[in-house]
């Protein structure tokens, strides 16, 4: 695909949303009859997680499993908490001087959240995107060698070789190889993205967070996203933050949705999107709200 | 009057305040090159001064800024740079934070002839080192560091609070992350303040007079040992510098060209400061260019 399609502008909302629920809800739909999500095994999971924000209890009491190889999607309004939830798996509120957390986080049933365990040999294992693509200033090359360097990697030829295999697992090598050295910065918003999951991919991570990874992206972009999720899932376990419900629907295994700061219901992708037991659930994912 | 009269009057006006800006500037400017540029020649540029008759060079007086800028700069960066970080990336909003941010406003509003007569207690009597450039040296950085810190803490403050955080997702410590990630983004914006820094440093005058006096010793320029007390290299001597140099001979000078020596020596300074200027902005670039591959 070329750039100028990449570059187009993205579509009104409203279009690509009429059009695309009932597809989306048919794919669902097709995929749990043919995938039945079985319970494999648990990648990461939280037991009783709250998190504070100063006075503001922004996660309360979250009770979650998720199986590995499995596309994940955590769905709900805005403020609803999800983001927050999801910052919580790589502890990356560590870093919010006013946040606390309590609870249990279960990497391989290894509690992570104590705050004796290694943030860091944490966050290697669990690799995030975030909502607006935010590669380093720095090259193409830079931007993916650059952690793996900090944990150790010091050969030229290894680090090449962990650039080279980390863009092509984000489906990025072809349209980068030649222009490594150049800026990141240069890139479009979609190829930035993608060099984003393959800055993540470079460390060899358990788990990718993805926090709305293609709200900032066009439709082409999306989709090539998308697509990539789908490969990546293969070899890594993804739980996704998402605004759009049919992204939700296309794409994840199974389905949280959250409700100010509460766990509202947890089941297979179609179940939530055909017949949620909860009636939040129901207005919410038929556009009643949010 | 109306609303669109009002407009043309102001941008008018605007455009005034801008014209003489410039007009200022540049009538500065020209005055001291033209008449400090005839003065100026390879001689004058290396020879000694004289204290009574005609003739008198700088020499010793502009290696002496050059030296002290030097430095100068060899302490005013590195503290100003940590300063920088600590507020930026460490320090959490409280009384202490308030408190350090008090001490910084109170040092950059400190006239420098007080920080003289403070260095003169120090860093001439108190240690003993007699008129050094050393002592001339940390009375600039005291004067200096509020500005470092603060230009330095604005340029790291500005880069993303999402570049950090991608680092630090990564696994990269937080140390890893201020060096490689934060600093390399901030660069321009921290070589922007250390150039005001030295600009500063380098016309200073009342801060030295009294830190590192207002006389050179018969300095042996082939002599590079920078213990020995006639090399130009050793910090612990006497030296005037230029902005020094320029206050001596117009206030207490006997020689009979006073005027053109000062003359001359303003050019210098600033042809010196504008030079200086455009060579970091240089460096800054091709390190700026090498660290982040961007095109400047």
């Amino acid at each position: 695909m070329t750039d100028s399609l990449t570059s187009a502008p993205p579509r009104p909302v409203w279009v690509v949303d009429r059009w695309s629920e009932t597809r989306a809800l048919e794919e669902a739909e097709d995929r749990a009859v043919s995938q039945p999500a079985a319970e494999g095994a648990v990648a990461i999971e939280t037991r009783s997680l709250n998190v504070y924000y100063g006075d503001v209890h922004a996660i309360k009491d979250v009770s979650l499993k998720f199986y590995r190889h499995e596309i994940t999607a955590l769905i709900g309004p805005s403020g609803c908490g999800k983001s927050t939830y999801l910052r919580s798996l790589n502890r990356m509120n560590d870093t919010i001087p006013t946040a606390r957390t309590t609870g249990q986080i279960l990497l391989d049933g290894v509690d992570v959240g104590r705050p004796d365990v290694d943030v860091w040999a944490l966050r290697k294992r669990v690799g995030m995107v975030w909502q607006r693509p935010n590669p380093f200033n720095k090259s193409i090359y830079e931007n993916v060698a650059f952690a793996p360097r900090f944990h150790g990697v010091r050969k030229k030829k290894d680090l090449d070789e962990i650039v080279e295999r980390s863009l092509r697992a984000a489906a990025l090598w072809d349209e980068v190889k030649d222009r490594l050295h150049e800026s990141a910065l240069g890139l479009s918003g979609g190829q930035q993205q993608r060099l984003v999951i393959a800055r993540a991919l470079a460390v060899e991570p358990e788990i990718l967070l993805l926090d709305e990874p293609a709200s900032s992206l066009d439709p082409v972009s999306t989709a090539k996203i998308e697509e990539l999720l789908f490969e990546l899932k293969k070899r890594y376990t993804i739980i996704i933050v998402t605004h759009n419900m049919q992204q939700a629907a296309r794409i994840s295994d199974r389905t949280a949705f959250f409700l100010n700061g509460e766990l509202i219901e947890y089941a297979d992708t179609k179940t939530i999107f055909t017949r949620p037991s909860r009636k939040e659930t129901e207005d919410y994912v038929s556009g009643r709200f949010g | 009057m109306t609303a669109k009269i009002v407009d043309r009057v102001m941008t008018a006006v605007f455009y005034l305040i801008a014209a003489l800006l410039v007009v200022l500037l540049v009538g500065l400017l020209g005055y001291i090159l033209a008449r400090g540029l005839p003065k100026l020649s390879w001689t004058f540029l290396t020879s000694p001064p004289q204290s009574l008759s005609a003739g008198s060079g700088i020499g010793p007086q502009l290696f002496n800024s050059i030296y002290m800028l030097f430095l100068t700069m060899l302490f005013t960066v590195p503290i100003g740079v940590g300063g920088g970080i600590y507020l930026a990336e460490y320090a959490r909003p409280g009384r202490l934070t308030d408190t350090i941010r008090a001490a910084i406003e109170v040092l950059s509003s400190l006239p420098s002839i007080v920080v003289g007569l403070f260095g003169l207690i120090v860093f001439v009597y108190y240690t003993g080192w007699g008129y050094t450039l050393m002592g001339g040296a940390l009375a600039l950085m005291l004067f200096n560091l509020p500005l470092m810190v603060r230009t330095s803490e604005e340029a790291i403050r500005a880069v993303p609070h999402e570049q950090r955080e991608a680092s630090l997702a990564l696994g990269v410590s937080r140390w890893r992350t201020i060096t490689d990630v934060v600093l390399p983004s901030a660069l321009p914006g921290i070589v922007t303040g250390a150039i005001l820094t030295a600009g500063r440093a380098f016309g200073e005058a009342a801060a030295l007079i009294f830190t590192a006096g207002m006389s050179t010793p018969r300095l042996d320029f082939h002599d590079w040992n920078p213990l020995s007390p006639t090399s130009p290299f050793n910090p612990f001597r006497p030296g005037e510098t230029l902005a020094v140099n320029i206050w001596k001979v117009n206030s207490e000078g006997l020689i009979p060209d006073a005027k053109e020596v000062s003359a001359g020596a303003s050019a210098v300074l600033v042809i010196a400061v504008l030079l200086f200027n455009l060579m970091a902005r240089f460096l800054a670039r091709v390190f700026y260019r090498r660290m982040t591959a961007a095109k400047l």
